[in-house]
């Protein structure tokens, strides 16, 4: 398709009006990115939601196993939530340090948030380790198989995140805050603050009701 | 960009759709401001402690505990929402908005269509009948 079509009018006078120009307006670049990103995490969202509903359908089958009073340690549970937390606000503090321009405050900034997301990483590992060496293993129950199902799932998105975010600080290290740097910094801004959301329904739905079950 | 001031958001008209791509690429809203993410972190942090104190302290019985926290749980989402993922109405043309509708009306449909249906079927599954007594 050529971007100026000419209309073949009879009349010669009437041509240099007559033409569309098609694809005049240039579309800067990565314009519909945020769009495209959001639903995204529209269809990840969906995903959740079907493992949130098989672990609402499957979370009360212990097959005479542990349930989730003998298992949940809710302090640690609530550790975990703080460092989640945390990276949130930190994430959000590198993203107004990039609004100004200051890209030693980002690189800092995305740095703790990496650091609260690793703490968030390790404690969660730290308490599948301890419900694995209990015996209570994904195979021991339907309630287990969808706890670390929906758990693990969500804990494989913040080990990506973190890996985005050290690939984002080395890009933004040696090309600064270039406009497509920026970009991708919102897009995993999205993601990161996207990740806290699902946290919300995990603690609540899986460790807090978990416990008056 | 000769129709920059129009915004009905509609691809379809060639004018308005450059108007509406150039609008996103400078969008300074998108980013928040420190207030939003102090308001937005304070919120959480109290919407968070709340429902583990009720859960850990148990100041209340099972069901009134259960739809606490389940509250503070949409609340704390909706803060999220507004405060972290600075959603609105008007973000790419209302269309980030319509995909978030959209997305909740399924997500309600899965959740109690799956909760319902499997809820009946463990009820009916249950051993009570007395086969014996059958015709």
């Amino acid at each position: 398709m050529s971007s100026i079509t000419m209309n073949p009018s009879a009349n010669p006078a009437d041509a240099p009006i007559a033409f569309y120009d098609l694809d005049e307006h240039d579309h800067p670049d990565g314009g519909s990115t945020m769009l495209g990103f959001w639903i995204y995490l529209m269809s990840d969202c969906l995903i959740f939601a079907i493992l949130f509903a098989c672990y609402g359908v499957l979370g009360g089958n212990y097959a005479a196993g542990p349930s989730p009073r003998d298992l949940f340690d809710l302090p640690l549970v609530a550790l975990n939530t703080s460092m989640l937390l945390f990276s949130s606000i930190t994430y959000g503090f590198a993203m107004l340090a990039m609004a100004k321009g200051r890209t030693r405050d980002t690189l800092v900034w995305l740095a703790i948030t990496g650091l609260f997301g690793a703490a968030f990483l390790g404690i969660e590992l730290y308490e599948f380790a301890h419900l694995i060496h209990e015996g209570a293993t994904p195979q021991r129950s339907a309630f287990l198989s969808a706890f670390f199902t929906l758990v693990g799932t969500h804990g494989l998105h913040v080990t990506f995140g973190i890996v985005w975010l050290v690939t984002l600080m080395i890009q933004v290290g040696r090309k600064g805050l270039i406009p497509a740097n920026q970009r991708r910094l919102m897009c995993l801004s999205l993601f990161w603050h996207f990740l806290d959301v699902i946290w919300i329904g995990v603690f609540t739905f899986v460790y807090l009701m978990g416990m008056l079950r | 960009m000769s129709a920059s001031t129009h915004h009905d958001g509609h691809g379809h008209d060639h004018g308005a759709h450059g108007a509406h791509g150039a609008h996103d690429a400078h969008d300074d809203g998108s980013h928040g401001s420190l207030r939003d993410y102090l308001i937005g972190f304070g919120l959480s942090v109290v919407l968070t402690a709340i429902p583990f104190w009720l859960v850990m302290a148990r100041p209340f019985a099972d069901g009134p505990t259960a739809l606490a926290i389940m509250a503070f749980a949409v609340i704390q989402i909706v803060v999220h929402m507004v405060y972290f993922l600075h959603m609105n109405g008007k973000a790419e043309g209302g269309w980030t908005m319509m995909a978030l509708i959209f997305t909740i009306i399924v997500v309600a449909i899965t959740m109690t269509g799956s909760l319902w249906v499997m809820f009946h079927l463990n009820a009916n599954m249950m051993p009570v009948h007395d086969m014996s007594q059958m015709p």
